[in-house]
């Protein structure tokens, strides 16, 4: 019971209140890059909640299983980025051979995933709170993707509304989407504090 | 002498007409996390421009030896031994500087900036071009770093540099402190910067 709550807790936590786009501003390249249109805005998010979810599940087992035991944590950073390296080289090569409409459609976007911040981020993050239970890394993992997926979809939702509004020429592009990014970080706020 | 100047332009471009962060829209994320004040925003652009100046080097002097299918890869190594040397060095001399930047020195890592500059510039050029980039690229985003850490620390605290600068009625905005005051400035800093760029033009 109390390992359920604890990973309930965790997993509303990373999606809500501690979401990693919103409160850490990690993965705010592709936030901001492919929130275009919401189908491919979709389809980022679940690549990278694919990603994230291996790649954080995967670090906490090469952390604790081989560099904690062998006093090599100076090798962390590079272990982890090629650990994320790797699956999104195996993302890419699904994608191509099962769903090659899709690849197309991503473009360069989906190599930039090994350098998306919300990855290695999210794969710092366990390390620095200290999680030692590979369930609770786990679950964390998946949710902060799901957070991603959230916020992205979110965001190309309003985007897609806001091609309609009239936007002072100054601020078309980059800024509004800044400056609408910043509102939103402002409704999560209402969260803060709810859990830890 | 033409050699001169084409490394002053170089340095310069860097600065403002290809600024990584005002007008390549590249590495936002250290950039709206470390800047609710000045002193841990100019650590942040000092580790960068020590990073970006060692993988530019390392990445200039073997560019002939690459492949170019393995180049990412080993560009991505070199950015990470790089910052794992910054990052030992800053636990070891600023702890508490370490403390507070906490994850976001490794997401350097992934600071698309540095990876971007060793594919467009050091992997095509010499060892003197690439530095010269390397610096004039790390002061254009230490840069802008700092200017919008001044604001949102000046508008949050009334402080600059942890000196007090705003009359003593000033209310300091909380907000600005928060994601929020983080995106909403960038955000109308770069609507400034195109308003700047259509007048020269």
């Amino acid at each position: 019971m109390d390992t359920l709550q604890t990973l309930l807790l965790g997993f509303v936590g990373i999606v809500i209140v501690n979401n990693l786009v919103f409160t850490k501003f990690l993965g705010i390249c592709p936030y901001l890059g492919v929130s275009g249109r919401i189908d491919m805005a979709f389809g980022m998010g679940l690549a990278v909640t694919f990603v994230v979810t291996l790649a954080g599940t995967l670090t906490w087992v090469i952390d604790h299983v081989f560099l904690i035991g062998t006093s090599l944590e100076v090798m962390r950073y590079l272990c982890f980025i090629l650990v994320i390296a790797g699956a999104v080289q195996l993302v890419e090569m699904y994608l191509r051979k099962f769903f090659p409409a899709l690849y197309e459609s991503f473009g360069i976007f989906l190599p930039l995933i090994t350098t998306n911040c919300a990855i290695l981020g999210l794969c710092l993050f366990i390390n620095l709170w200290g999680i030692d239970n590979l369930l609770e890394a786990v679950v964390l993992s998946f949710g902060a993707g799901i957070g991603f997926t959230m916020a992205i979809c979110i965001m190309a939702g309003i985007r897609e509304n806001l091609q309609l509004a009239d936007v002072p020429q100054c601020l078309q592009g980059a800024p509004i989407t800044l400056i609408t990014a910043g509102i939103l970080t402002l409704a999560f706020m209402g969260f803060a504090g709810m859990i830890r | 002498m033409s050699n001169e100047t084409s490394l002053n332009k170089t340095f310069f471009a860097g600065i403002w007409d290809n600024n990584p962060v005002l007008r390549l829209l590249l590495g936002m994320c250290p950039m709206l996390a470390v800047t609710a004040a000045v002193k841990p925003a100019l650590t942040m652009g000092l580790s960068v421009i020590f990073v970006l100046l060692f993988s530019n080097i390392v990445v200039s002097l073997l560019r002939h030896q690459l492949k170019p299918h393995v180049r990412i890869l080993m560009f991505t190594l070199t950015i990470a031994t790089a910052v794992t040397i910054a990052d030992l060095a800053l636990k070891a001399y600023l702890p508490d500087m370490s403390a507070a930047l906490g994850p976001y020195i490794p997401l350097i890592i992934v600071n698309c900036i540095i990876i971007g500059r060793a594919e467009a510039c050091a992997s095509k050029n010499g060892l003197v071009v690439s530095i010269i980039d390397a610096l004039g690229m790390g002061a254009g985003f230490t840069l802008a770093l700092c200017v919008l850490a001044s604001i949102r620390e000046v508008l949050a605290t009334g402080k600059w540099f942890e000196m007090p600068v705003m009359p003593d009625a000033f209310v300091p905005w909380a907000g600005m402190g928060m994601p929020v005051g983080a995106f909403i400035t960038l955000g109308l800093m770069l609507g400034l910067v195109a308003i700047i760029n259509k007048k020269k033009a």
